[in-house]
């Protein structure tokens, strides 16, 4: 369980980029941390692994207080996947890179090897295992920058803006991936603002606005509300929008996905008669 | 040692009459305090040669900063104070090394502190410097904080991958820097190609005669810091030429480091006049 | 004339085995408002780079067919000579921005050009004004948001005056509400000075209500082109784009048997299903 109490945070200069946070994310849970640039999320989820230590609060990691433990420790627990790979690939090979962690955390060579190939086969990226990771495409390199954080199989999973500069289709897969290491019942919190991004996948949403949470709930609640999406400087998902315009002929409320607003719509079409379906 | 010191060299965003000042005039009374400080190996005209860019530096409101430019520069006037004394350079003339060190450093400091690299590039090319020259140097400053996140960024990625900076033998802590290193210098290497093209979509090189918004103009009171900058100048070549100078060879005597070598006298230097 | 014209154009990067664009036949005339769009790795960059010299100068590689742009043949011109009636747009807003202050920033182009003082002050403040950054001129880029570097880069495009803005994904780091703000001042960039755009986005659901035509790359090809709506109603989603989700919805509702019209904006779908319940 990631426990957040009265965090603040103010950055040497003065700055304070979190102005009394409270969360509490149990474990297994899949929660979106919303807002816009400059909200404080990633200065918030800087914390869950101890880069970061509060400036007044606490944070708890499966109880254990992170200003009580280093950063290496809390790792083993909280693996953070930044949104730049090119700020973390270093080495010769995907493969080496992939295992840099593992051996950072002392695992034997041959758990290593096992666990570099099952992780590269999982995303998709054991043909290029021997390859330079500077040769790479951005896609891939994103792919490996996930890999050698999940390698070590964390129990909680934060990434950091990880559909910036991604195309639709690899969207979709990223999506798919997430919900896949879900299931499995590892914590999965991402930060981000594509809200359609996050409207098809549901998880639990928080929204953060200059510091504060302003908004937590099921994603059907909370991004249909215009007040407080408007309060987060987001833009609503354009289905919530379409819901929103057509209450007063009977759209229900809620509807963020083009899936759920499809089924809808087909049902009241249908009570109502409307001659254009077959 | 911490690296304050180059906190005080960097540009400081305040009004003052420095501030608004041609950065050659600026550039000339720097060069005149840097030739000064190493005209005197006197501690006391040294001292005093300090005392002069107190004001200048309460002038130009950066007082504070200057200050921790030179706090940061102890360790080394300590060091420097150490080697010429510890070499049986007797106090006083050791004590004027470390004093000529902040003077040096200080000169510059006041300079970098109030002009702004914009300005300074500016100053390049007015003084007929190839615009190659001046533009890299305001870009390599433009890119200084934009590299310090760089740097940020990537030792919290490879923190966050149970890297430990902090521990470790001498041997592993070096190679530890490989995986901070390698990253910073490829981010380096793409920044700098992305900046090239977006150089050439703006027609870097497009005119042999390359012209500027603004210009810098000379004033009366810039013309009145250069006029300055070369009186001291000169007052220092004369005074240290021709006037008896007070100095504290007294020290040398109570202090006197006796590590088998002989007095300071025979070690060959010249006795004042 | 058509303002840009290629003509079997392919471009093969040197030290790669493959074109990057194949078989280019296309013509876009001044003043049209163009959506670029396509999976990763389609050639929408490279076909970027053709358009301000930066193919084949920077990017030296083999050229077949003919690229014209502004009645200059990109295979003579030199980059300079482009980089005056084509402006650049770049995705990351850092790396295009030298200069330590708004104003110096947005004067640089100019200054390149060697034009005398006096017009570069009028086409600073001009451009300044028109992108609405003004207050900003002092600071120094470096020190700004996303967008409000984005807008400082645009700003530095228009001084120079050109006839065509070419922008390559220029919201992908920005959130919602910033990559909206520039997008309309895109739009009003083509609408108020006529100027040609191409917008190379992965935003569909902002863009494509502004374009008044879109072109579909994939694997190097141009596979459509034509008006937003008529290609969004056909084979669009099966290569991997990111259609606006009131599209999606539609083509599904299609699929069910309700052919009602593709909607790309929430008002054309609200329109649309207001008219069916009434």
């Amino acid at each position: 369980m990631i426990e957040v109490e009265g965090l603040v945070f103010r950055y040497p200069n003065g700055f304070e980029a979190l102005r009394g946070v409270d969360l509490r994310i149990g474990d297994g849970e899949f929660v979106a941390i919303m807002g816009e640039n400059g909200a404080g999320k990633t200065t918030l989820v800087k914390h869950f692994n101890g880069l970061l230590k509060p400036t007044l609060g606490r944070v708890l990691i499966d109880g254990v207080d992170t200003r009580d433990a280093s950063v290496a420790e809390l790792a083993r627990s909280v693996g953070l996947v930044f949104q730049n790979p090119d700020r973390q690939l270093f080495s010769e090979t995907v493969r080496e890179e992939v295992a840099f962690a593992l051996r950072n955390f002392g695992f034997s060579e041959e758990i290593v090897s096992k666990r570099v190939e099952r992780i590269l086969g999982m995303l998709d990226l054991s043909e290029y295992a021997d390859t330079s990771p500077f040769l790479l495409s951005g896609g891939e390199r994103k792919r490996v920058a996930l890999a050698s954080v999940l390698v070590w199989d964390p129990k909680h999973v934060i990434l950091d803006e990880p559909t910036i500069g991604q195309d639709y289709l690899q969207k979709e897969r990223l999506r798919d991936f997430i919900m896949q290491i879900n299931d499995q019942g590892k914590t999965v919190v991402i930060v981000t603002h594509d809200v359609e991004f996050v409207a098809e996948a549901k998880p639990r949403v928080v929204l953060m606005s200059k510091g504060e949470i302003v908004g937590d709930g099921r994603a059907e609640e909370v991004l249909s509300d215009r007040d407080l999406v408007d309060k987060a400087s987001l833009i609503r998902p354009q289905i919530s929008e379409l819901a929103d315009s057509l209450s007063d002929k009977g759209l229900p409320r809620g509807l963020i996905d083009a899936y759920s607003a499809r089924s809808a719509i087909l049902r009241l079409l249908r009570e109502r008669h409307v001659p254009e379906l077959p | 040692m911490s690296l304050s010191f180059l906190e005080g060299l960097r540009f400081a965003r305040v009004d003052s009459p420095l501030h608004r000042a041609d950065p050659r005039a600026k550039f000339a009374m720097a060069l005149s305090f840097f030739a000064s400080s190493l005209i005197f190996t006197n501690a006391l005209a040294l001292l005093a040669l300090f005392a002069l860019q107190i004001p200048i530096a309460l002038m130009g409101r950066i007082a504070r900063r200057w200050a921790r430019s030179l706090r940061g520069g102890a360790f080394l006037a300590i060091l420097i104070f150490l080697m010429n004394f510890l070499t049986g350079q007797g106090a006083s003339f050791s004590i004027a090394m470390s004093l000529r060190f902040f003077c040096l450093l200080s000169s510059f400091s006041i300079f970098f502190l109030t002009t702004s690299p914009d300005d300074l590039g500016l100053a390049l090319e007015q003084c007929k410097i190839p615009y190659a020259i001046s533009f890299t140097f305001t870009t390599a400053v433009r890119l200084v904080p934009t590299m310090a996140m760089d740097a940020q960024e990537i030792i919290d990625a490879q923190r966050s991958r149970g890297l430990e900076l902090e521990r470790g033998k001498l041997l592993r802590r070096v190679r530890n820097y490989i995986p901070i290193l390698v990253p910073l210098i490829v981010c380096a290497i793409r920044r700098s190609l992305e900046m090239a093209e977006a150089l050439e979509s703006r027609a870097f090189g497009a005119s042999e005669r390359r012209t500027s918004l603004t210009a810098l103009r000379m004033g009366a009171g810039d013309f009145a810091i250069v006029a300055l900058s070369i009186a001291l100048l000169a007052s220092s070549i004369y005074i240290s030429r021709s006037l008896q100078m007070p100095s504290l060879e007294a020290l040398d005597s109570l202090l006197s480091f006796k590590w088998g070598f002989a007095q300071p006298a025979a070690l060959g230097r010249i006795p004042k006049a | 004339m058509p303002q840009i014209k290629a003509e079997g154009f392919s471009f093969t990067y040197s030290g790669s085995k493959s074109p990057s664009v194949r078989d280019l036949d296309l013509a876009i005339e001044r003043g049209e408002f163009v959506l670029l769009t396509g999976p990763s790795g389609c050639g929408k960059t490279t076909f970027c780079r053709c358009l301000n010299g930066l193919i084949p100068n920077f990017y030296p590689g083999h050229l077949e067919g003919r690229f014209e742009v502004c009645g200059m043949d990109i295979a003579r011109a030199k980059t300079y000579e482009l980089a005056k009636l084509v402006g650049h747009v770049f995705q990351n807003p850092e790396n295009q921005l030298f200069s330590l202050s708004v104003e110096r920033e947005v004067a640089f182009g100019p200054e390149n050009l060697g034009l005398p003082r006096e017009e570069i002050r009028e086409r600073v403040e001009w451009a300044m004004e028109l992108v609405g950054i003004s207050d900003l001129r002092d600071r120094a880029p470096y020190e700004l948001s996303g967008g409000q570097q984005q807008k400082v880069a645009i700003a530095s495009v228009l001084a120079m005056r050109p006839e065509v803005l070419v922008l390559d994904e220029p919201t992908s780091f920005l959130d919602p509400k910033s990559a909206k703000s520039i997008l309309e001042t895109i739009a009003k960039l083509n609408e108020e000075l006529g100027m040609t755009v191409i917008l190379v986005e992965h935003r569909l659901d902002l863009a494509s209500r502004l374009a008044d035509r879109v072109l579909i790359m994939n694997e190097g090809r141009l596979v459509l082109d034509g008006e937003p709506r008529r290609i969004f109603g056909k084979a669009a989603h099966l290569l991997g784009v990111g259609l606006p989700k009131v599209t999606l919805l539609f083509q599904m509702l299609r699929e069910d048997g309700l052919d009602v019209g593709i909607p790309i904006t929430v008002e054309e779908a609200s329109a649309i299903l207001r008219g069916l319940l009434d």
